[in-house]
C-alpha cells in the first residue's frame, strides 16, 4: 500500500502513548465490579470451609450433626459427597496420588478443606464449623526438602512410593566434557515459599443445574484456562456443561489466582449437596495458609568456566517442593524456564536434573515470574560467586557470556528462541542511568564512612506467552508421543460492529489490573480510525459464549504479545471488510480506502468519506447492498498462535514461550548494623520488552513487580513450624512491603520490537519478581563483602538472618550471673517454659496431689471437669487463655514415668476451634528445709489458627499458661507458695487471690 | 442505663447518614460495618481485603475520620455519619481533585486498594488544609503505610498525593 | 472471618461501664477502638457474651491537664492525644512516639487507654507510660491509681481485675531540663517494635526503659553515665529482658537491639534537653 498523502487527524497512532485508562473512572467511584460485588440468585447460600489444623493426619471419623442442627445451616459437604460425585484433580505427571476437592481419609497440610458448612450467612456457616467434630490420627510432617528426600522419610502418599514425584535428567550438547582450560565454580540457593498474594482473595459463586446442564459457576480464577478442562473432569462433566464466567474486574491476580480453581469444583458439589446456589468468598486466613505458594526450590549450579570467565557449561540439579499434592499445572514451575536455563548467556553445553517432591504444606502453583525468580536466584548468584572468584568486574563478566545482538534469533541449548535483543546496549543504557544516580560515589561515601553499602546486578531474560506443550517436557519422549503432542499459545479476540457503527471487542484475557480495556481500545482505535473512547472493551468472560481456546487467561505476560496481537487481527479483518465495502461504494480499489479520523474515505478523492458510524452500520440495516463475496455481519474473530511454539522435541528441547524480553537491574542498599535492617537506596532497571503498548501502563507493570520483589528479598516469606504448622496466617505475620519501605526506582527502556508477535511486542510484568530479588542478594553480599565473602544469601533477608550473618558481638554481663546456654532457635514454633517454684510442702504431698484426679482438676487452670480414661489418663476440658485470647480446649491428659515422689512427665494434649495443641515436660520434685522445689521443663508446640495468627505471642502465652500450672500446683498442695512477686500479680490479674 | 442491651439473637434497625442520604437497614450486633455497607445497604465500592485492620482497603470515614469498616460494628455506627468512596465525585459524576489525580497518575491498577486509600486521603488532606500544612513525601508514604497496594509500588499513589496536597 | 456472636451495649458514663463488668464478669469486654479487639473477634481468638462499648462516650474522651499530668480518658483516641496542639510542649516524648504507633487510621480509632489495658510488650505507650513515671487510673467498685511500674505484669498481662474499668491514664507534664529520646526497630512502618527504647534525661540523670523484648516494658534509672559506664549498664539491662532465641531472631541479637537502640535514645535525650 502507497504511503498516504493524508496527514491522519490527531497525528501518531494510540499505541505507545501514554493514555489514561478507560477502567479508572469505575474504578475511583466505587462502581467496580469484582466477583464479590455482583448480586446473585434469591435464595444463595454461603460457605465456609472446615480446614486441618494438622499438617499431616489420619481422618478417622466426623460428626457434623451439631453443626446441621444449627438453624441457618442447610448442609454440610464432606468428602464421601466429593468421592460419590466427582473424581481426583488431573495433573501432568501420572502418579497414583490422589488429590481431592475435600480431604478424604488423610489431612496433608495445615488449611486443606476437610467439609463444607453452607448456610444462609457467612457468619452462621462460621459458627457451624465451630459445632464439627473431626477425629485425627496425627502423622509425623514432612517439612523440609532435604527431610522429604531423605532414605525412610514418612510418605505423604504411600502408593508412589517416594515423596518424590518426578525425575528428571537433561543432557544438552556435552556438559560432561572435560574441558581442559576450564574450573568448576559452584553455589547453592533456597528459595523460600512466598506469594504475590493479591488484595482481592478468592471468590466463587457455583450452582448446579442438574443432569442435563451439568454447572454454572462464577469465579475470579483467572486462567490458565487449560484448567477449564481439571475443573470439569474432577467434576465428572464435558467441559461444556460446566460454564464458568469471570467478571469484569479482579482485584490483583499475579499468577495467585490459578488457585481458585480447585475451589470452583469444590463449591459446585456444595451447591449440589445443598440444593441452591452457594457462594464463597475466601478470608485472608485461608488465602495465606491454604490458597498457594511459589515453589521452595534447593538448587546446586554449577559452571564449567575459563580463567578470563568464559562459561563453558552449567550443571543445574534442582529439587521443587511443591507441597502436598501436585496441582495442575505443576510441575510447571520447572519447565516454563526450562528451555531457558542458560538465561542471557550463551552457553552450549547444558545438564540438568529436577526433581519434584512432596512436603506436608499448600500445594504450590502460578505466582508472578513463575520459575523466573527461582532460576535467576541461582543463575544469577553463581554469576556472582565466578566473579568474585576470579575476580571480575560482574558486568564485564556478564558482557563476556552475553548472546551478542547478531546472534537472535538465538537457539539457547534446551530449546529457547530468543527473539530479538541486545543485552549489551541494555546494559550500558543501565549503567549510564547508575552513573546519573552516583552509585559508586554513593558507595564510596558510605563504605568511607564506615557503613556497608552494596551494587548488585542483574541480568536476566524475560520469557512471555507460554507454549502449552512445555509442561509436557517433564514426560519422557515416549511418554510424550503416547499423550500426543501439546503445543501453541493460541489467544483469541473479537471485534463487532453494532447497528449504529459502535465498536465492540471482547478477549479472553481476565485482566485483573492491567489495563487491558485501555491497550485493546488503543488498538482497535489505531486499526479503524477512531478514538479510544469509542471502543467498548468488555472483558468479562464467559466459557459458554466467548470465544477460547486453552491458551486462554491473564498469566504468562501473554496480553500485550499476544491477546492484544490477537485483537489487532480482528480489528484489521473489521476493516478488510470494511475496506470491500467502501471501495465498492466510492467506486475506488480498496487500497485507496483509509480509515481516520473517525471517518472512512478515499485517499484518492478526498471528497469521499463517511463518518465510521455510519458506514460501518450500513451492512446490519441493508445486508443487500453487500459487495460480492463478502458475507453479512462485522463481527470477526481472530485466533493467534505463534508459529515457534512447537511440541519438544525428541532430544527434550522445548521453546517454552513464544518472546523473550531481557532486563538489567542495578541496586544500591545499604545494611544497618545496629538493627539488620537493609535499605535499598538507588535501584535502576533497565527493560526491552519490545514495543510498548502504553509506557504509562508499562511503567506500572514494572514497579509492581518490583516491590513484589523487593518484598520476597526482604519480608515476604511463609513460614511453618516443625511440626508443619503454619506461621504467616495475617498481614502482620506475611509482610508485605507498604509506600514506606518501597523506594521509588529508575526505569529505563528500550524497544526491539519481537518479530513474532503481532505488535512487536513483549511481556514485561514478570521481570522485576524474577531480577529483583536476586539483584538485592547480590548487593547485600557485595556489601558485606569488605568484611566476609558470603557465598550463600538466603532470602528474605530477615533482619534476624542479617544479625546473625554479622555476628554481633554480645558481651557478658558484669553482675547477673550469665543465664544457662539458650534453646538454639529451631525453625519450629517450640514453645519453651522452665521454671522452679518453691511448695511449702513435701514431696510426697505434692505428688498425691498430682495423682488425685479432684485435686488435679483444682490444680489445671480453667478446668471444668476431669474424667479419668484409664490409669493416669484423663480428658478434661479446659479454658486456656492469655489477655484477651481465649479458647477451650477439650484435652487428653496422661501422666507418666511416675517415680514417687521424685519425678514424673506430665503431657497433655488438646484441640479447640483455635487449632490444636501439645506440651509435655518433666516435673522434679527436690526436698528442702522448708518443703519441695519443684523444678520443670516444659515444651509445647501449638498448631492451627492459634499458630496462623499469634506466632508472636505464642512463646510467652506458654510461659504464662504453664507457669500458672504450677502455681496453681503449688497452692493446691501446700496451700500457699513462695513465689517472686511476679508471679502473684499475674495470679491477682487472674482473678486468683493469694 | 442509657442504652438498652442489644441482644445477639435480633436485627437491630441501624441508621446511618450514607454520603449526605439517610440510609436505614437491619443487623445483628457482630454483624461488620463493611459487611453492613457492602450486602445490606448495597454500596460495593468498599472492599475487603484481610479482615484485620492492615490492609486497609475498608477504609470509610466514621464522622469524617479514616477508619477501617472491618473492624467496627455496624451496630457502632448508628445515627453516625458515613462516608464511602461512592460519596467523593461531584455532581453529575465529576471526579473530585483526588480522583482526578489518580487518574492523571495511573495512582491505580486492579483498584482493590484505591476506594481505601482515597478515603483515608480525603480525611488526612482535610487536617492538613485546614491546619495550612503541607506535607513531606515522608508524611505522605507514612500515611498511606496504613495500606497495603500490590499493584503499584505506590510510586504513582504518592505522585498523585503530593500533587494534590500541594496544589 | 466473621466474628461469634455476643450482646452489644453501648455506655455513655463510667458507673455503667463498671457496673457492667461487675455483673456479666469476665464474659463481659469493653470494646475501645476495636483497633485490637476487633481483630481479635473477626478471627474468634475470643469469644466474650457481651460487649461494652466505651467508645461514644464523651465523658470518657477528655483529655486534660490536672495535677502536673496529662490525664487521657479511656474513650479518648491516639489521634486526639497526637493532634493536640500542644502536644510537643507538654509530652515531647510521644509527639516523637505516634509515628512509630501502627497507622493514622488505626490510631484514629485506637485509644490511648486501650493500648495500655491491652499491655501487648510490643506496644509504644504501654513503654512511654513507663519511662515517664506515669499512672493509671483505674475504677472498679472503688477507684485505685497504679503506677505503671506496676501495672504491667506480663505479656497482655496487666494489675486490671476483671472487673476494673481503665478509666485515664496520666503521663507526668515534661519538666524544664528535661530531654526524651525514642528509637524504635521494626519491620516494617508501623508494626509492632521487634525492640523500642525510651529514654529521658536531665541534669541528674537517666530513666530508660525498652519494650519489646521482654514480656512487657522495664524500665531502669541511672545517674548520669557516659561512654563505658552507660555501655555497661545498658549491657547490664539488656541482659535482664531475659530475650529468648526464636524462629525469627536470637536472643544474642535482641540484645544487641536493646544496646544500639538505647545508646542512641539515650544519646538523644541528652541532646535535646531543654534549659531550666
Ligand atoms: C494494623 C494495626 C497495627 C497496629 N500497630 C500497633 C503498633 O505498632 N503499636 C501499638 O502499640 N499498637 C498497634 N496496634 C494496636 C492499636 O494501637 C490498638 O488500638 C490498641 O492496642 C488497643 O486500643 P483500642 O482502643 O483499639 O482497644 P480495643 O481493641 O478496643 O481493646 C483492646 C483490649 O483492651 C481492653 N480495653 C480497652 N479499653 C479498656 C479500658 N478502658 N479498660 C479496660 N479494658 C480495656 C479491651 O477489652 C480489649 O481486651 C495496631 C493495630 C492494628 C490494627
Ligand atoms: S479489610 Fe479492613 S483493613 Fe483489611
Ligand atoms: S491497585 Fe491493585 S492493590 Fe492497589
Amino acid at each position: 500500500m502507497q504511503a498516504t498523502p493524508f496527514k491522519i487527524p490527531g497525528g501518531l497512532p494510540f499505541v505507545g502513548q501514554r493514555l489514561q485508562r478507560l477502567e479508572d473512572t469505575a474504578l475511583l467511584t466505587g462502581r467496580g465490579s469484582y466477583a464479590d460485588d455482583l448480586g446473585v440468585k434469591p435464595g444463595t447460600l454461603y460457605a465456609a470451609v472446615l480446614r486441618s489444623p494438622h499438617a499431616h493426619a489420619g481422618l478417622r471419623s466426623m460428626d457434623v450433626n451439631a453443626a446441621l442442627q444449627l438453624p441457618g445451616v442447610r448442609a454440610v459437604l464432606t468428602g464421601e459427597d466429593v468421592q460419590r460425585w466427582g473424581q481426583p484433580f488431573v495433573v501432568g505427571v501420572k502418579q497414583p496420588m490422589q488429590h481431592w476437592a475435600l480431604a478424604v481419609d488423610r489431612v496433608r497440610y495445615v488449611g486443606e478443606p476437610v467439609a463444607v458448612v453452607v448456610a444462609e450467612d457467612r457468619y452462621t456457616a462460621e459458627d457451624a464449623l465451630d459445632l464439627i467434630r473431626v477425629d485425627y490420627e496425627p502423622r509425623r510432617a514432612v517439612v523440609e526438602i532435604d527431610a522429604a528426600l531423605a532414605e525412610g522419610c514418612e510418605l505423604l502418599h504411600e502408593a508412589v512410593g517416594s515423596n518424590v514425584l518426578s525425575e528428571r535428567r537433561f543432557s544438552y550438547g556435552e556438559p560432561d566434557a572435560l574441558f581442559s582450560d576450564s574450573r568448576r565454580i559452584s553455589t547453592t540457593v533456597r528459595y523460600p515459599r512466598n506469594s504475590c498474594s493479591p488484595m482481592e482473595c478468592a471468590v466463587v459463586i457455583a450452582e448446579y443445574l442438574g443432569a442435563d446442564e451439568g454447572y454454572d459457576a462464577l469465579s475470579n480464577f483467572m486462567g490458565p484456562f487449560s484448567l477449564h478442562a481439571v475443573m470439569a473432569l474432577a467434576l465428572k462433566v464435558p467441559g461444556n456443561k460446566l460454564r464458568h464466567r469471570v467478571p469484569r474486574d479482579s482485584g490483583g491476580s499475579f499468577g495467585v489466582k490459578q488457585a481458585v480453581f480447585p475451589y470452583v469444583v469444590l463449591m459446585c458439589l456444595a451447591a449440589r449437596k445443598a440444593g441452591a446456589p452457594v457462594k464463597w468468598v475466601e478470608d485472608r486466613l485461608e488465602h495465606l495458609s491454604a490458597a498457594t505458594s511459589a515453589t521452595a526450590r534447593l538448587a546446586t549450579i554449577t559452571a564449567d568456566v575459563r580463567d578470563d570467565g568464559r562459561i563453558l557449561a552449567l550443571h543445574w540439579d534442582q529439587v521443587d517442593e511443591v507441597g502436598a499434592y501436585l496441582r495442575a499445572p505443576e510441575p510447571a514451575t520447572f519447565y516454563r524456564m526450562h528451555g531457558c536455563l542458560t538465561g542471557a548467556y550463551d552457553v552450549a553445553h547444558l545438564k540438568v536434573r529436577n526433581r519434584v517432591v512432596v512436603t506436608n504444606k499448600t500445594p504450590t502453583g502460578l505466582v508472578r515470574g513463575f520459575g523466573g525468580p527461582q532460576v535467576y536466584y541461582a543463575l544469577e548468584r553463581l554469576l556472582d560467586r565466578i566473579a568474585t572468584e576470579l575476580d571480575i568486574d560482574p558486568v564485564a563478566l556478564r558482557r563476556l557470556n552475553y548472546v551478542k545482538a547478531d546472534q537472535f534469533p538465538y537457539q539457547a541449548p534446551a530449546g529457547a528462541v530468543l527473539d530479538s535483543g541486545d543485552y549489551e546496549k541494555m546494559t550500558d543504557l543501565a549503567l549510564a542511568a547508575a552513573r546519573e544516580q552516583g552509585l559508586h560515589e554513593r558507595q564510596l561515601a558510605a563504605r568511607a564512612s564506615g557503613k556497608l553499602y552494596g551494587i548488585g546486578v542483574a541480568a536476566i531474560v524475560e520469557p512471555s506467552v507460554s507454549n502449552m506443550g512445555y509442561i509436557s517436557t517433564v514426560l519422557t519422549a515416549e511418554q510424550r508421543a503416547k499423550a500426543g503432542p501439546k503445543n501453541g499459545a493460541i489467544a483469541s479476540a473479537t471485534v463487532a460492529v453494532d447497528l449504529m457503527g459502535g465498536v465492540n471487542v471482547t478477549i479472553a484475557s481476565a485482566p485483573a489490573g492491567q489495563g487491558h480495556m485501555t491497550v485493546c481500545a488503543q488498538v482497535v482505535a489505531d486499526a479503524l480510525g477512531l478514538q479510544p473512547v469509542q471502543v467498548m472493551v468488555n472483558v468479562e468472560f464467559d466459557t459458554a459464549k466467548d470465544a477460547w481456546s486453552v491458551a486462554a487467561g491473564n498469566y504468562s505476560s501473554r496480553f500485550a504479545g499476544a491477546v492484544a496481537g490477537a485483537v489487532h487481527l480482528a480489528a484489521m479483518k473489521v476493516r478488510d471488510k470494511l475496506t470491500l465495502i467502501a471501495a465498492d461504494q466510492f467506486g475506488c480499489t480498496p487500497a485507496d480506502v483509509a480509515f481516520a479520523g473517525g471517518e472512512i474515505f478515499n485517499m484518492a478523492n478526498s471528497a469521499q468519506r463517511q463518518p465510521f458510524t455510519r458506514l460501518a452500520a450500513n451492512p446490519h440495516w441493508a445486508p443487500a447492498l453487500l459487495p460480492k463475496g463478502v458475507s453479512p455481519g462485522l463481527r470477526e474473530t481472530a485466533f493467534w498462535t505463534p508459529e515457534v511454539l512447537r511440541a519438544p522435541d525428541a532430544a527434550d528441547r522445548v521453546n517454552p514461550s513464544a518472546t523473550y524480553g531481557f532486563v538489567f537491574d542495578i541496586c544500591g542498599l545499604e545494611v544497618d548494623p545496629n538493627t539488620g535492617a537493609v535499605r535499598v537506596d538507588r535501584y535502576i532497571t533497565g527493560h526491552d520488552a519490545g514495543r510498548l503498548l502504553n509506557p504509562a501502563l508499562a511503567d506500572g507493570q514494572i514497579q509492581g513487580a518490583f516491590s513484589q520483589g523487593l518484598g520476597a528479598a526482604l519480608l515476604e516469606e511463609f513460614r511453618y513450624g516443625g511440626d508443619g504448622s503454619f506461621q504467616s496466617g495475617t498481614l502482620a505475620d506475611y509482610l508485605m512491603p507498604t509506600a514506606c519501605e518501597t523506594p521509588d526506582l529508575v526505569i529505563v527502556h528500550m524497544e526491539t520490537p519481537s518479530p513474532v508477535t503481532p505488535l512487536g511486542a513483549k511481556g514485561l510484568g514478570e521481570g522485576n519478581n524474577m531480577s529483583t530479588p536476586v539483584c538485592i542478594a547480590n548487593a547485600f553480599a557485595d556489601a558485606l563483602r569488605p568484611h566476609m565473602d558470603l557465598a550463600e544469601v538466603q532470602l528474605p533477608l530477615t533482619p534476624g538472618r542479617v544479625l546473625a550473618l554479622l555476628q554481633v558481638s554480645d558481651p557478658a554481663p558484669k553482675e547477673m550471673p550469665h543465664p544457662a546456654a539458650a534453646v538454639p532457635a529451631g525453625e519450629g514454633l517450640a514453645l519453651k517454659a522452665q521454671g522452679e517454684v518453691e511448695i511449702p510442702a513435701t514431696p510426697e504431698k505434692v505428688f498425691a496431689v498430682l495423682l488425685d484426679p479432684v485435686a488435679l482438676a483444682r490444680v489445671i487452670p480453667g478446668c471444668h471437669s476431669l474424667q479419668s480414661i484409664g490409669p493416669n489418663r484423663y480428658r478434661a476440658d479446659v479454658t486456656v487463655g492469655v489477655g484477651l485470647v481465649k479458647a477451650r480446649y477439650e484435652a487428653e491428659i496422661i501422666l507418666s514415668d511416675i517415680d514417687a515422689p521424685h519425678s514424673l512427665r506430665l503431657a497433655g494434649s488438646g484441640r479447640s476451634s483455635l487449632g490444636t495443641g501439645a506440651g509435655g515436660g518433666l516435673v522434679m520434685l527436690q526436698a528442702t528445709p522448708t518443703g519441695t522445689r519443684l523444678s520443670y521443663d516444659y515444651s509445647a508446640q501449638v498448631g492451627g489458627k492459634a499458630a496462623m495468627v499469634g506466632s508472636r505471642m505464642l512463646e510467652g502465652a506458654a510461659r504464662i499458661i504453664v507457669a500458672q500450672l504450677f502455681e496453681s500446683l503449688g497452692r493446691q498442695a501446700g496451700g500457699k507458695t513462695v513465689e517472686p512477686n511476679w508471679w502473684r500479680r499475674i495470679l491477682r490479674k487472674l482473678g486468683v487471690r493469694v | 442505663m442509657t442504652h438498652d442491651i442489644l441482644s445477639r439473637e435480633k436485627l437491630h434497625p441501624i441508621t446511618i447518614e450514607l454520603n449526605g442520604q439517610t440510609r436505614r437497614g437491619y443487623a445483628t450486633p457482630r454483624m461488620l460495618l463493611s459487611d453492613y455497607l457492602r450486602h445490606e445497604l448495597g454500596l460495593t465500592g468498599t472492599h475487603v481485603g484481610c479482615e484485620h485492620g492492615v490492609c486497609g482497603a475498608c477504609t470509610v470515614r466514621l464522622d469524617g475520620v479514616a477508619c477501617r469498616s472491618c473492624l467496627t460494628l455496624a451496630v457502632q455506627a448508628d445515627g453516625r455519619r458515613v462516608e464511602t468512596v461512592e460519596g467523593l465525585a461531584g455532581e453529575g459524576g465529576v471526579l473530585s481533585e483526588l480522583q482526578s489525580a489518580f487518574k492523571r497518575h495511573h495512582a491505580l491498577q486492579c483498584g482493590f486498594c484505591t476506594p481505601g486509600i482515597l478515603m483515608s486521603s480525603a480525611d488526612w488532606l482535610a487536617r492538613l488544609r485546614e491546619l495550612g500544612r503541607k506535607p513531606t513525601e515522608q508524611e505522605v508514604r507514612e500515611m498511606l503505610s496504613g495500606h497495603i497496594c500490590r499493584c503499584t509500588g505506590y510510586t504513582p499513589i504518592v505522585k498523585a498525593l503530593m500533587e494534590v496536597a500541594h496544589a | 472471618m466473621k466474628p461469634a456472636a455476643f450482646d452489644y451495649v453501648r455506655v455513655d458514663g463510667v458507673e455503667d461501664a463498671c457496673t457492667l463488668l461487675q455483673r456479666h464478669g469476665d464474659d463481659a469486654r469493653i470494646l475501645a477502638g476495636g483497633q485490637s479487639l476487633m481483630a481479635v473477634l473477626n478471627m474468634r481468638l475470643a469469644q466474650p457474651s457481651l460487649l461494652v462499648d466505651i467508645s461514644r462516650s464523651t465523658a470518657l474522651a477528655r483529655i486534660e491537664v490536672r495535677d502536673g499530668c496529662v490525664q487521657v480518658g479511656a474513650a479518648a483516641t491516639q489521634a486526639a492525644l497526637e493532634w493536640r496542639d500542644s502536644l510537643a510542649q507538654e509530652l515531647p516524648l510521644l509527639k516523637l512516639v505516634f509515628p512509630y504507633i501502627s497507622h493514622f487510621q488505626i490510631r484514629n480509632r485506637g485509644t490511648v487507654c486501650g493500648s495500655v489495658a491491652h499491655a501487648d510488650p510490643s506496644a509504644e505507650l504501654p513503654l512511654s507510660l513507663l519511662v515517664l513515671e506515669g499512672q493509671v487510673v483505674l475504677r472498679g467498685k472503688r477507684q485505685r491509681v497504679v503506677a505503671a511500674e506496676d501495672f504491667f505484669t506480663g505479656m497482655l498481662s496487666t494489675a486490671r481485675a476483671s472487673d476494673e474499668l481503665v478509666e485515664a491514664v496520666r503521663f507526668p507534664l515534661a519538666k524544664p531540663g528535661q530531654g526524651f529520646g525514642f528509637r524504635e526497630f521494626s519491620r516494617r512502618h508501623g508494626d509492632f517494635a521487634i525492640c523500642a527504647v525510651a529514654a529521658v534525661a536531665d541534669d541528674r540523670g537517666l530513666r530508660v526503659a525498652v519494650g519489646g523484648v521482654a514480656d512487657r516494658p522495664l524500665a531502669r534509672e541511672w545517674p548520669l553515665l557516659e561512654g563505658g559506664a552507660l555501655d555497661d549498664a545498658l549491657n547490664e539491662f539488656a541482659w535482664a529482658l531475659d530475650a529468648r532465641d526464636d524462629s525469627q531472631m536470637s536472643a544474642a541479637s535482641r540484645r544487641h537491639l536493646a544496646r544500639r537502640l538505647g545508646q542512641q535514645a539515650v544519646e538523644a535525650a541528652l541532646l535535646t534537653r531543654t534549659s531550666v
